[in-house]
């Protein structure tokens, strides 16, 4: 039970992420900003309206936005709660997840080149070479968790804290996932999700030929995306596991809330890199990533 | 026929010419550093005649040039590539053919008047320029946008992220004015004018009330000029503002955008101020401005000007400190100083590739001292370095404007011109609008009336600026690249 318990926060409570998120850029540009709660209305509004299908687009287009909302769920079902293991826990899970992620992507990367937009072909390629570099240091990330860990699943590898007193190598990582959430959500500084400009985004562009029930399925499954990483970065710094559980929760959910700050703080006090710096930070961030790992093998 | 900017001329003083005299004298003035600032068919008997404008922006002179009616004429663009523009849309209007133009695509997709049998194509369709291979590929953009923008359809030949060329294809928004204009003034005469570019209003009609004020000699009291300058300096820092805040929107850099969208309304609130329009509609008439300034109006003004200026600053620093920011504007869409002055730059473009043209320094509008303003010059050409003369035009604007204030001339604002305009002459209105100089160019026939009226906004010198601009650059600094630009639609198409 209390293993569910994590993953129906997870769906209930992660549209409000994207909430937090502009209501910070907002007050950080003197404007009231948007209802906390609007991706709720969004999600109510598009579930609600009907679907535009192009003509020339195959099943694809279709199946992308289910199958990729599916496969984050899937993700979801691995990560550990604040109070107790996954649902499903067992040696290297940890991959599970990760390429629970990759075939999300997948599906919206093939139904994006369903559409055979020239927009959509170039969002679908950018999303892929970005991604390709950012699954490396997210493996290489969770190794240097794993070292300590009593198991090789995420359900061992997180919620232990930042153990062993002084380990900065351990801090890396926390930092290390944080730059993989802006990384895999398209937030700033590698993608600015509230431009209209279709010739700069990444994620937006590719869903852009999407309507009604399966866009909302698209931005549903992207605010559990940003769940995931939020909900990650949190359990990798706070030792929650050895927390009672009222506690544990109550930490957890102010730590999702406090990245979801970070990010809106981000947003509202830098500019997005160039395209082509992007693969530059997360070299740095994959290199950063292999010191923290040989850092900690080293103790 | 050379003349100064601020005088009205009789057609018949300059000389018609044959094509090739028309054409080596256009060449040799380019050549001794003119500039082109019109090209123009003259309905005249036995024809279309061209008539070619010139400046010298050394001393403020122009050159009015004619060539004899003909079918054809050997083009000038190959030697000029400032022509280009003006041959193609001479060709479309009048169906004169410049032989040896490298490529007359339609410029408005008006059809041609001189080929009724031709159907008028559909705006948009005309022959591309194509890049072959196996793994280039085509990007065409608009001109339906995704956000709130003037129509205009643009294709990148690309090859991965990279554009190899882009092709900026206009006329959404023809709407036939200069054809409107022939026949003219009348009422609506001045209506045109202030939404020839709607962001543009006191720009172009200080142009125009420039032109008939050359026309029918009047002398413009010194208050009316003074208020119409403040004007037009306070459109360019509402612009300027505008255009700060959304380059920084465009690389996701919140504050700058976030204030500046705010202080560009706190601009266009002091030119509501002065007249009652936040875009100066009604402000400027031939022969002075509309409205007068109270003594409580230009304390008010003063004491909004300053904050607003503190606010601009602000907002402005925020951006050039802005390390990220600065690393998406360097080096970014650069034009060499050449290649701006082959294709005929102008405004803060050209300023911003360290070439001196500056309508208020060069052609003064008289009233108005030569030096009245300082110019602001960079030399790198590029997005860093529009946005910084843009910065540096603002502080100069804010100056400007408050020394004005504070010595304004007493006396009236207006001396309206008598009404008729003295027949056979050739006038010219030039301003220093926000985007760059802006011509007016006016021809009167034999009644008194314009047979001719050729309106040049400085987007039609620099839509090309921006499509040179964008070689060899990455596909998504598109945007960046085009506000650093922020050229006009229908300013361009009329």
């Amino acid at each position: 039970m209390n293993a569910w318990l994590h993953i129906l926060a997870a769906l209930v409570l992660a549209p409000l992420i994207p909430g937090i998120i502009n209501r910070v850029k907002a007050r950080m540009s003197g404007r009231v900003g948007k209802p906390l709660l609007q991706t709720y209305f969004d999600l109510a509004k598009l579930t609600r309206k009907g679907l535009v299908e192009s003509h020339t687009a195959s099943f694809m287009l279709g199946v992308g936005p289910a199958v990729s909302l599916a496969a984050v769920c899937g993700a979801l079902c691995l990560l550990p709660s604040p109070a107790s293991p996954a649902p499903a826990s067992f040696g290297g899970d940890f991959m599970l997840a990760a390429y629970c992620l990759g075939l999300s992507r997948l599906a919206l990367i093939l139904a994006a080149l369903d559409t055979g937009s020239s927009f959509e072909g170039m969002g679908a390629s950018r999303e892929a070479a970005f991604s390709a570099l950012a699954e490396p240091v997210l493996f290489l990330a969770l190794l240097a968790l794993a070292v300590d860990a009593p198991s090789l699943s995420l359900s061992g590898m997180l919620g232990q804290g930042l153990s062993g007193a002084l380990a900065p190598e351990r801090l890396f990582v926390p930092l290390l996932l944080f730059i993989l959430l802006l990384t895999e959500n398209c937030r700033i500084p590698v993608d600015d999700p509230n431009t209209h400009l279709e010739l700069t985004m990444i994620h937006e562009v590719m869903v852009l030929d999407h309507s009604g029930p399966d866009m909302a399925m698209i931005s549903y499954g992207a605010a559990l995306k940003l769940w995931f990483f939020a909900a990650a970065v949190t359990l990798s710094l706070l030792p929650v596991q050895a927390m009672p559980p009222l506690a544990a929760w109550a930490a957890f959910l102010a730590g999702v809330a406090l990245v979801a700050v970070a990010v809106g703080l981000i947003e509202s006090s830098m500019a997005r890199l160039r395209l082509l710096r992007v693969p530059r930070l997360l070299g740095s961030a994959g290199a950063l990533a292999a010191l923290s790992l040989v850092l900690t093998v080293w103790r | 026929m050379e003349f100064p900017h601020f005088e009205a001329v009789p057609l018949a003083g300059a000389a018609v010419l044959p094509p090739v005299l028309f054409r080596r004298e256009i060449l040799a003035r380019v050549d001794a550093g003119w500039r082109m600032l019109a090209l123009f068919g003259l309905p005249c008997p036995g024809g279309v005649g061209l008539c070619c404008l010139l400046g010298r922006d050394a001393d403020g002179r122009l050159a009015f040039l004619r060539q004899v009616p003909a079918e054809s004429y050997p083009s000038l663009t190959p030697d000029c590539p400032q022509a280009h523009l003006f041959e193609r849309e001479v060709h479309e209007q009048w169906g004169i053919i410049p032989e040896g133009h490298p490529w007359l695509k339609p410029v408005r997709f008006t059809g041609c008047p001189a080929r009724p049998e031709e159907p008028r194509p559909a705006p948009g369709v005309t022959d591309h320029f194509q890049l072959r291979g196996e793994e280039a590929h085509e990007v065409a953009v608009g001109p339906v946008h995704a956000g709130i923008i003037e129509p205009g359809h643009f294709r990148f030949q690309c090859f991965g992220e990279d554009v190899y060329h882009l092709e900026i294809s206009l006329g959404f928004q023809h709407r036939g004015i200069e054809a409107r204009l022939i026949g003219g003034p009348d009422k609506r005469t001045v209506h045109f004018m202030e939404t020839l570019a709607g962001d543009t209003t006191i720009g172009h009609g200080l142009a125009h009330a420039a032109l008939v004020e050359a026309l029918t000699k009047t002398a413009v009291p010194a208050r009316g000029r003074a208020i119409a300058r403040i004007a037009l300096e306070l459109e360019r820092l509402a612009n300027h503002t505008g255009d700060l805040g959304a380059m920084a929107g465009d690389v996701g850099y919140q504050p700058t955008m976030a204030f500046c969208g705010r202080i560009r309304g706190d601009f266009l609130n002091l030119t509501g101020l002065v007249c009652g329009n936040r875009f100066g509609r009604g402000l400027v008439r031939p022969g002075g401005v509309a409205f007068d300034l109270d003594k409580p109006t230009i304390r008010e003004l003063l004491s909004r000007l300053e904050l607003t200026r503190r606010a601009a600053f602000g907002a402005a620093e925020l951006l050039f400190l802005s390390s990220t920011t600065l690393a998406r504007f360097e080096g970014t869409g650069r034009v060499s100083a050449e290649t701006a002055r082959e294709i005929g730059l102008v405004g803060p473009p050209a300023r911003a590739c360290g070439l001196p043209r500056d309508a208020r320094h060069a052609f003064p509008l008289p009233g108005a001292g030569p030096k009245d303003i300082p110019m602001q010059l960079h030399d790198f050409g590029g997005v860093y370095a529009r946005a910084l003369v843009r910065r540096l035009e603002m502080e100069a604007s804010l100056d400007f404007i408050h020394d004005a204030l504070i010595g304004l001339p007493e006396g009236p604002v207006r001396h309206a011109p008598e009404s008729g305009l003295p027949s056979g002459m050739v006038a010219v209105g030039l301003t220093e609008g926000w985007r760059g100089e802006i011509c007016h160019v006016a021809v009167t026939g034999d009644d008194g009336r314009f047979a001719a009226y050729k309106v040049v906004d400085p987007s039609f010198h620099n839509w090309f600026g921006l499509a040179v601009a964008l070689r060899g650059q990455q596909i998504s600094d598109f945007p960046l690249c085009n506000k650093s630009f922020n050229l006009s639609y229908c300013g361009h198409d009329l």
